[in-house]
């Protein structure tokens, strides 16, 4: 009950007309960005940070958090209206949302994808309220070899679990691992990687690599489209709310089945759109009469919105218990955090009470007012569609170019960014996936003080990471799940070799 | 309960009259392409690991010293790369999957282009008149949208951004001489 009181105490925080001014301002921004094709969650978050820089860090994430529900939400309204999925993660809406659309039932489809988006937001901030202080006060008792073990189960279970061809993740993995030991060692105080220039000194920024991997290469693929769309933009009356509404509690085993599979590939890095595909796959297989998905069948929007949500909300839990973000967006955050001053980790926890709990608060809060805001605004945002792209693409391309800048000041950063830019463009068409790209930029520093920290404290003994049971067990896992493909092919191979044995006695 | 939901809505119609026309020849296959980009990161893990190996990657009194992480991370780059090189290369030949094709890579030069001589312009013409230059001549040569709108549009982008951020939220951007010339 504890985490109740303090609950309390994070909308006390909340509750000042600045706050909540900027909560609608970045709720706002968010689905706007969502209905934008060529931006999404973590583009979003990630050119409109430098508008945060100088306010107060509970201010700051307040809205930056309200900018991602914001983003979530947009996302569904053009997958249901243009069959145009906003992001990868609404692309199993349009299975059955944009069916239903097509059969005049716009409205009923757009309420149920933000319900479900609620629902699955809430249960996932439910789990962080009450399980992310238990795990970070179970990881102040971390030192840092246990660190670094939880660094190394975070990149390991990338490349052995996703779903990417395995040399590609650990191109992009170590690479930027690499990038992130630019400049000076805070170690040893020495130079690594600079080759003589002065604006390497400074290190490749978090931040002008993630507004050049999303946004720039972004805007160069969405170019490759055809971006001519048409559709309708319904308005939702409330008579329509209270219809889907009141359906609602015959799907719970659907909502409850994609919340919980949407937490799970929250937390582990599995991500949204993993999570979407799969709530919607097993409502399918689940229900009585299958054939009916992808005719416009209201469930085949609850299942794949639910867990998208609940998974991109949870992938905060790890973000804020243990600093290592759980999605990409997850990771823009903690980039915030730190230029915010505050230091991502368990510690986040006692020593800045008021700022956790600002955030938690500031999920349930965001999420109802967003749920309300989406739920009237529909033809507002729909019709923002009607701004050709040519109008929005150069206004994207300079936001970029003022959050590239106004990080460190230096026009050096605006060329890192198209630089980055165009990377991001070819990685994604090539298939490198961003993602751990993104992650070992962001914790390339941490995992590596944590390695050498362990490594000083042990006499350079590697034995460290098996000193005792949770450090050990942590690395063994780790390592398993680096060579999860190769074990898994050996026991398929293993079963298939015993098979025939069992058939024959 | 039955409600009229078609009597609300709004036809939405946005045309694109710049797209890539389909079945435009290809530049390149995603092979070639892959090849290209695993022979450049090699040569960057050889050159960081060059660099490292330079700082020092042993051990000493302290532990390891400061070239050591960086140097078997450009190790593991490196292997990555080869081995995506050599499968690629292995690879029985398939029918080539298009990397972009030469429609495509007008239009995507038609973003990048004047990015490039945005932020040229930007180093020194100053952010806010780079930016008016960038968002009016991309909507009028690339948009075909009328040239008072292009205009318009993007005076009151450009002022709307100076006043959110070198006014309202003290983030400073850079300047040229128009911005000098009224005193800023």
């Amino acid at each position: 009950m504890e985490a109740f009181g303090l609950l309390l105490h994070g909308f006390a925080v909340l509750m000042t007309w600045k706050t909540l001014a900027l909560m609608m301002v970045g709720l706002v921004l968010g689905i706007f960005v969502g209905v934008l094709p060529g931006l999404g969650g973590p583009n979003g978050v990630a050119i409109l940070l430098p508008l945060t820089f100088t306010m107060d860090p509970t201010s700051a994430i307040v809205m930056l958090s309200s900018i991602y529900w914001g983003a979530l939400f947009g996302g569904a309204i053009t997958s249901i209206l243009f069959n145009i999925p906003g992001e990868a993660w609404s692309v199993a809406t349009t299975f059955d949302g944009y069916p239903m659309a097509q059969q005049g039932r716009a409205a009923e489809a757009l309420t149920a994808a933000f319900t479900s988006s609620f629902i699955g937001s809430l249960v996932a901030v439910l789990l962080i309220t009450f399980l992310a202080p238990l795990i970070s006060s179970f990881a102040l008792k971390f030192g840092p070899p246990e660190f670094f073990a939880v660094y190394l189960l975070t990149f390991c279970s990338f490349v052995g679990l996703g779903r990417e061809s395995k040399h590609k993740t650990v191109i992009s993995m170590s690479l930027g691992l690499l990038l992130a030991g630019i400049g000076m060692d805070t170690v040893s105080g020495q130079l690594r990687m600079t080759f003589g220039s002065s604006e390497l000194l400074r290190g490749i920024n978090f931040l002008v690599a993630v507004i050049g991997l999303f946004g720039i290469s972004e805007i160069l693929l969405t170019m490759e489209e055809r971006l001519a769309l048409r559709g309708h933009a319904a308005s939702i009356s409330l008579g329509v709310v209270l219809k889907v509404w009141k359906d609602l509690p015959k799907y719970w085993v659907t909502l409850l089945r994609s919340s919980l599979i949407g937490c799970w590939l929250g937390i582990t890095p599995g991500g949204a759109i993993a999570a979407s595909f799969m709530g919607y796959n097993l409502a399918k297989r689940f229900s009585k009469n299958p054939e009916s998905f992808g005719k416009g069948r209201i469930e085949g929007v609850f299942a794949p919105e639910t867990a998208a949500h609940a998974s991109g909300t949870a992938a905060l839990l790890p973000m804020l218990a243990l600093g290592i973000p759980g999605s990409g967006t997850a990771a823009i955050l903690l980039g915030g955090l730190m230029v915010w001053g505050l230091n991502p980790g368990p510690l986040l926890f006692v020593e800045h009470k008021d700022f956790v709990w600002g955030l938690i608060a500031s999920m349930y809060l965001g999420n109802v007012v967003g749920l309300v805001l989406v739920l009237t605004t529909v033809p507002i945002f729909a019709s923002v569609l009607r701004v050709p792209f040519a109008a929005v693409a150069p206004m994207i391309v300079v936001s970029c170019a003022i959050g590239a800048y106004a990080i460190q000041n230096a026009m050096f950063d605006v060329w890192l960014m198209l630089g980055f830019g165009v990377v991001g463009y070819v990685f994604k068409k090539i298939g490198i996936p961003l993602a751990p790209f993104t992650l070992a930029l962001v914790l390339g520093n941490r995992a590596e003080d944590a390695f050498r920290l362990s490594m000083i404290g042990a006499g350079g003994d590697m034995t460290v990471f098996w000193s005792n049971g949770l450090v050990g067990s942590i690395t063994t896992l780790a390592i398993t799940l680096l060579f999860w493909p190769v074990i898994d092919r050996a026991f398929v191979s293993l079963a298939r070799r015993w098979r025939p044995v069992e058939f024959r006695s | 309960m039955k409600q009229p939901v078609s009597s609300s809505e709004i036809e939405i119609v946005v045309d694109d009259p710049t797209a890539p026309e389909p079945g435009s020849p290809a530049v390149t296959d995603t092979r070639t392409a892959e090849a290209l980009v695993s022979v450049l990161l090699l040569g960057l893990a050889l050159l960081l690991g060059y660099d490292n190996w330079r700082t020092g990657i042993g051990w000493d009194s302290t532990g390891p010293q400061a070239g050591y992480f960086p140097f078997y991370l450009s190790v593991i780059l490196g292997g990555a790369s080869l081995y995506g090189l050599a499968t690629g290369l292995l690879a029985r030949r398939e029918i080539p999957e298009t990397f972009v094709t030469r429609a495509q890579l007008r239009r995507v030069m038609a973003v990048f282009v004047p990015t490039l001589l945005f932020c040229l312009a930007t180093q020194f013409l100053g952010l806010y008149v780079a930016s008016f230059l960038l968002i009016a001549g991309f909507m009028r040569w690339v948009g075909r949208i009328a040239l008072w709108k292009s205009l318009l549009t993007a005076l009151v982008f450009t002022a709307a951004m100076f006043v959110t951020f070198d006014i309202a939220f003290d983030v400073i951007m850079p300047k040229g001489p128009l911005e000098a010339a009224f005193g800023y």
